[in-house]
């Protein structure tokens, strides 16, 4: 339900914890006591069935049983150092501030309004950890990497999607029959008029018009404010479906599952906002120049410095564009007689810069090295098309993190076929910077590979980082020569000093050298997050996508009413997700996906966890057959180990069970089952 | 023994044979139980009777056509595909060796590299380099020196401490904040157009709008000096392009003539002229009125890169059509940049609702693109804001430029001005005689510019080149037959005050006179004379 927000609506939060005691600062923070009050609220919001009562119940004795732990063991709260930071900013500074830095008379002081406020401020950007046994190391395991099993629904349910889709096109086409011939004023900007040829071409527009428009509220749905744990989004109404819509003059703040904010930088306080701050005094707002004119500063070299450490590589150069970056490095790096084997489902970035360098394209299936391999023996034995000359070089291009799938790219693999086929290998890191590894680093990092054997590493510092622009990292010959022939660094605008600033901040907090251990805590709480996120899904049934430490969970919905369907619920649940359906993905496997962030913690897993249950039930979602994951529990005294040899003596070979926990289930067995290899 | 077994497999025979009638049978009662069936065998016994030849071809055209409903849609290899044994090509993968990645820095590349100055804080009207020294900054497109003022520092930090820094997705992806809807909606509303997008790049700006309208089949014409990211769209939308010499209007009119001509016979297709308002490369300054006329007249749609005019040209600041009395309405996409003079972050793309809203779906770098930090989006709103209530500033600059121009284009033996008087970015050529009597090639005048530019830093005055066109590796380094001539780039600021900027002048002036009559280099004058 949406709220009535007076004034600013950045500075509020939904959430009052007023009853929150007061703990000194150096004190470990106890937990919010609102948690559960949000919860109930939640669940308030929606229509209630007897099991739904009991997922509450189930919610709730996990949450007091939670409370009850953390008591216990008490955490070091990971905002504390920026909590007693004294610099407050003016711009957000309320009356009765003041007070914050008397030293307290009482024992028990109850927190001032403004210090409560501002406690729920900074929780709405980065939740406050529950417990350290929230938190898990990302790394392979060893061993060559595991496709993920892609599980696949009943037919009935691929059935009626293609039949969804043909109604959706017929009925499409008929309203356009009629609407053409009594409406022709709605089809003007389809047709030649007054010598001019359309700007739009029907049959490309009849997608966008009649499939599209009929879901657009879900997408580009305004916000305002940090993206952070929680954001909030500025209500609309339509009342001509979706052509137009009106602002309410409300808002709702929802949890954050579709920013890509994997480490919870995107923070408006704390250490980096501080440094930011601090930077834009200092240097003011621009560079006012490209890159190889006068835009090159000292902030710019040591950011590229930091980075180029960071990931391993001896050199690195930033730019203010993740976009660009790759549209701008193909093309200095391969042409004419050269060949780009690209994965299937690599961006659109890196297709512009592939087709800009005029380089001749292959592709090979997704992820699939064996058929990179046919492809190579075979490009490499048949040399280039009709002249037959070999190949000059031969690039081949693949992601770390796939941001529609999930999956992670088989590096192992790669390395190996490189030593063999002599290519240079190119990984765009937009999504895995930051979000993989032990140590944050990436692909190489999670698969301890030294990122040597990596030509060029191309990362976004959009993502991670909280910042904007990209990177690229290689040997210092090859950084050296892209400086001269990189069209974005002679030409493009310079990344500008707060975003440069920003990105430093961030690289010092997740190697420790700024607020030590702060950097480490993000790191892991992702891991966790994620694979929490992902056991419990699969074990209420539903089927994702994706490697079990990626933090893009996506689950499959199929029928294209689904999608706006699961959008809306979970907006009434206030949940903010992405749907995508085709052409952005195979047109049965339409999906929601859900990024997980560092800023998250157990409890809004938890709460989207029952989310998912309620809605998986209405919707019918819960399909999964169980190849995928979600099994049951070994009996005890059986390890996995010995998992096979149970089964035979059981007679439960190849028997799976389709996984339908209950969501009480779940989130009693979450935590410590997330710690062993997901099953 | 061999009894025992030949009876058991008689027994074997046998099963199979039952199991293979049972299974016959059960098929064709499964078959007779699906609706239809009995027409199905009732239509091809009853052909079969009439003419048996007819099924024959029946069962052919079947057969012929679940094979291809199994092939691949498009031929796996072209006609010289040779085939190899595993062998040969296990040989073949093992002799061959590819080049490097990157071909080794040439020497002049690595000049560059080691003079690029490197500023140390703040970029400003006065600047400090690495090297320790504080010089004149001639480089920057600092004109209103926008970067040093507070009321946009004070800006940027509430809006940070709102809004962090990052917006974590892309537009379509709650990456839609609304303070990018507040700057879409003050650019639109200072241009009087219906609608404006924001990009999060004004490098990649119009690289993407191009190819978001411009279709195979469609027809640009463009003008021959335009800047390389035209260049980029250009070369990614598969459209038919056509070049008309720099801001000629009459070349213009030529071409647009002969595509109508050509087209006349032809389906109606999208048709554009895409140039710049200030260009990047030349400095000049495009006839819109006329460009506008001769649009109407040849029913072209008109794309103008207003990247160095918006915020330039204009009593306020709003660039070509304020500044030559043309409503931007009747521009049909007007892109602008909001990094360059307005000194924030970022491009836009101004027109009707219908081309603002086509692009938030088809255009590349929006879509699949990061949003704008939300900081360089109030800030530009801002500036923009400073340009409207203080069209002073403009009048400053102005005069600035004039107190330049003084110094160098007339006076100056060896270089002229191309630039457009209100334009701040000076490009300044060797002058045709003198490149001619010196037979000058474009390497040898860049690299006596490269000199100008070291010797002006000498007397602490940092001045740039305009950098030519990275060619990439393989090609041939002809973009038709047009070439940049190579310049020098000295951009002013209203940070310095006329005098400072005389001076600075001055001290240019001779740097290239000294240059210029260096033995090195007018050694090269020596044949001709």
């Amino acid at each position: 339900m949406p709220q009535r927000l007076p004034r600013n609506p950045f500075a509020s939060s939904t959430t009052s914890p007023v009853s929150i005691p007061s703990t000194d600062r150096a004190v470990p923070r106890r937990p919010s006591t609102s948690k559960g009050n949000r919860l109930a609220q939640f669940f308030s919001s929606s229509p209630k069935s007897k099991e739904q009562q009991t997922a509450q119940a189930a919610l709730l004795s996990a949450v007091a049983a939670q409370q009850q732990h953390l008591l216990n063991n008490p955490s070091p709260h990971i905002s504390a150092p920026s909590l007693s930071l004294p610099t407050i900013s003016l711009s957000t500074a309320k009356a009765g501030e003041a007070n914050m830095d008397e030293p307290p008379t009482t024992l028990f002081q109850p927190p001032s309004v403004a210090e409560a406020k501002r406690q729920a401020k900074i929780d709405a950007q980065f939740g406050p950890l529950g417990s350290q046994s929230h938190r898990y190391v990302s790394k392979h395991m060893g061993g060559e990497l595991q496709e993920p099993v892609i599980d696949e629904p009943p037919y009935y349910y691929l059935l009626t999607t293609y039949i969804s889709y043909l109604i959706l096109i017929v009925f499409g086409h008929v309203r356009d029959f009629f609407g053409k011939r009594f409406k022709p004023e709605h089809y003007k900007h389809l047709k030649a008029a007054d010598g001019y040829a359309a700007l739009n071409n029907d049959f490309d527009n009849f997608y966008v018009r009649r499939l599209k428009l009929r879901i657009d509220d879900c997408f580009a749905r305004p916000i305002t404010g940090v993206p952070g744990r929680y954001v909030t989004l500025i209500d609309r109404k339509t009342d001509d479906f979706n052509e137009h819509y009106q602002f309410t003059g409300t808002y709702t703040e929802t949890l954050n599952m579709s920013s890509y904010n994997y480490l919870g930088f995107a923070q408006s306080e704390g250490p980096c906002a501080d440094a930011v701050e601090e930077t834009i005094k200092k240097y003011g707002i621009s560079s006012a120049s490209p890159r190889a004119d006068a835009g090159t500063s000292d902030l710019a070299l040591e950011v590229e410095d930091r980075i180029a450490k960071f990931v391993g590589k001896p050199a690195a150069m930033v730019f203010s564009m993740g976009f660009s970056t790759n549209a701008s490095s193909f093309p200095a790096l391969v042409g004419k007689g050269c060949l780009i084997i690209s994965d299937e489902l690599n961006h659109a970035s890196i297709r512009i810069g592939a087709r800009l360098s005029g380089a001749m394209i292959a592709s090979f299936k997704h992820n699939d090295m064996t058929d990179l391999e046919k492809t190579l023996r075979e490009v490499i034995s048949q040399g280039q098309p009709r002249t037959h000359r070999p190949w000059k070089k031969i690039l081949v291009v693949v992601e770390g993190l796939y941001s529609m799938e999930g999956t992670m790219c088989n590096l192992p693999g790669l390395v190996a076929l490189k030593k063999k086929y002599k290519y240079n290998l190119f990984v765009d890191e937009a999504h895995s910077v930051g979000a993989l590894g032990p140590r944050g680093r990436g692909v190489c990092d999670y698969f301890n590979i030294d990122p040597a054997e990596v030509d060029i590493l191309m990362g976004t510092l959009t993502k991670s980082f909280g910042a904007n622009g990209g990177y690229v990292a290689a040997e210092k010959h090859i950084i050296d020569k892209l400086r001269s022939t990189n069209a974005a660094t002679i030409y493009g605008e310079s990344p500008t000093p707060p975003v440069l600033m920003q990105i430093l901040s961030a690289l010092k907090i997740i190697s420790g050298d700024l607020v030590p251990g702060q950097g480490e805590e993000r790191l892991q709480r992702i891991a966790f997050n994620s694979r929490y996120l992902r056991l419990g899904l699969k074990r209420l049934g539903f089927i994702t996508y994706g490697h079990d430490d990626s933090p893009i969970i996506p689950i499959v919905l199929y029928n294209p009413a689904k999608m706006p369907a699961f959008s809306h619920e979970m907006l009434r649940r206030k949940i903010a997700v992405v749907i995508v359906g085709y052409p952005a993905t195979p047109l049965i496997s339409s999906r929601a996906r859900f990024c997980v962030s560092a800023a998250h913690n157990k409890d809004d897993m938890d709460r989207l966890l029952a989310a998912c249950d309620e809605i998986g039930n209405v919707l019918q979602l819960k399909f999964s057959t169980g190849v995928a994951g979600g099994a049951e529990h070994l009996p005890d005294g059986v390890t996995p180990e010995m998992e096979d040899e149970w089964r035979k003596a059981n007679g439960l070979q190849g028997v799976v069970k389709p996984p339908r926990w209950t969501l009480r289930e779940v989130i009693a067995n979450g935590v410590q089952d997330v710690k062993q290899p997901l099953r | 023994m061999s009894f025992f077994r030949n009876a058991k497999d008689e027994m074997e025979f046998q099963d199979a044979q039952k199991f293979v009638v049972r299974s016959i049978q059960e098929i064709t009662d499964r078959f007779q139980k699906v609706p239809g069936s009995a027409m199905l065998i009732r239509y091809i016994r009853s052909s079969y009777q009439d003419d048996p030849v007819r099924s024959a071809i029946e069962l052919v055209l079947v057969i012929f056509f679940v094979r291809y409903l199994l092939s691949p849609s498009y031929k796996t290899h072209t006609g010289t595909f040779v085939k190899l044994s595993e062998e040969e090509i296990d040989d073949l993968v093992d002799e061959w060796t590819p080049e490097p990645l990157v071909a080794p820095q040439t020497s002049f590349e690595r000049e560059e590299e080691a003079k690029l100055p490197v500023i140390v804080g703040p970029t400003g009207p006065k600047s400090k380099l690495s090297n320790g020294r504080t010089v004149t900054n001639l480089a920057s497109y600092n004109f209103y020196n926008f970067v040093g003022n507070e009321q946009v520092k004070e800006k940027a930090i509430q809006t940070l401490r709102t809004y962090g820094v990052g917006p974590c997705g892309p537009p379509q992806f709650y990456g839609t904040q609304d303070v990018h809807m507040k700057t879409e909606a003050d650019i639109a509303s200072c241009l009087g157009t219906q609608g404006c997008i924001v990009y999060a790049h004004a490098f990649s700006t119009i690289s993407s709008v191009i190819p978001a309208f411009c279709k195979r089949g469609d027809i640009i014409v463009a003008d021959r000096a335009s800047n390389y990211s035209i260049r980029k769209g250009l070369q990614i939308c598969r459209s038919t392009i056509r070049y008309y010499e720099h801001n000629d209007m009459e070349d213009l009119e030529r071409v647009l003539q002969k595509v109508v001509k050509d087209q006349a016979k032809k389906p109606l297709t999208r048709r554009f002229i895409v140039t710049e308002g200030l260009s990047e490369t030349v400095g000049d300054c495009v006839d819109l009125p006329k460009l506008v006329e001769l649009k109407h007249r040849y029913k072209f749609r008109l794309m103008l890169d207003e990247t160095w005019s918006f915020g330039v040209l204009g009593r306020t600041g709003r660039g070509l059509t304020e500044a030559q009395n043309v409503d931007a309405s009747q521009v049909d996409m007007l892109i602008g940049s909001l990094a360059g003079p307005l000194c924030s972050g970022g491009g836009f793309c101004a027109g009707s609702t219908d081309v603002v809203e086509h692009q938030r779906i088809s255009a590349a770098s929006y879509t699949f693109s990061a949003a704008l930090p939300a900081m360089l989006a109030t800030t530009a709103s801002e500036t923009l804001n400073i340009l409207q209530m203080n069209p002073d500033i403009l009048v400053q600059c102005r005069e600035n430029i004039k107190a330049m121009r003084a110094q160098l284009d007339p006076r100056s033996d060896w270089v002229k001005c191309t630039s457009a008087v209100d334009n701040p970015v000076m490009i300044l050529v060797l002058k045709g005689d003198v490149v001619n009597s010196r037979r000058l090639s474009t390497e040898e005048q860049e690299r006596i510019l490269q000199e100008c530019v070291d010797e002006t830093l000498l007397n602490n005055v940092l001045i740039t080149r305009l950098k030519s066109m990275p060619v990439g590796p393989g090609a041939t380094g002809k973009d038709g037959d047009w070439k940049l001539q190579p310049a020098l780039k000295v951009c002013i600021t209203t940070g310095l005050s006329k005098k400072e900027i005389e001076k600075a002048g001055i001290v240019i002036r001779h740097a290239i006179t000294k240059v210029m009559t260096r033995k090195t280099s007018s050694k090269l004058a020596l044949p001709v004379a």
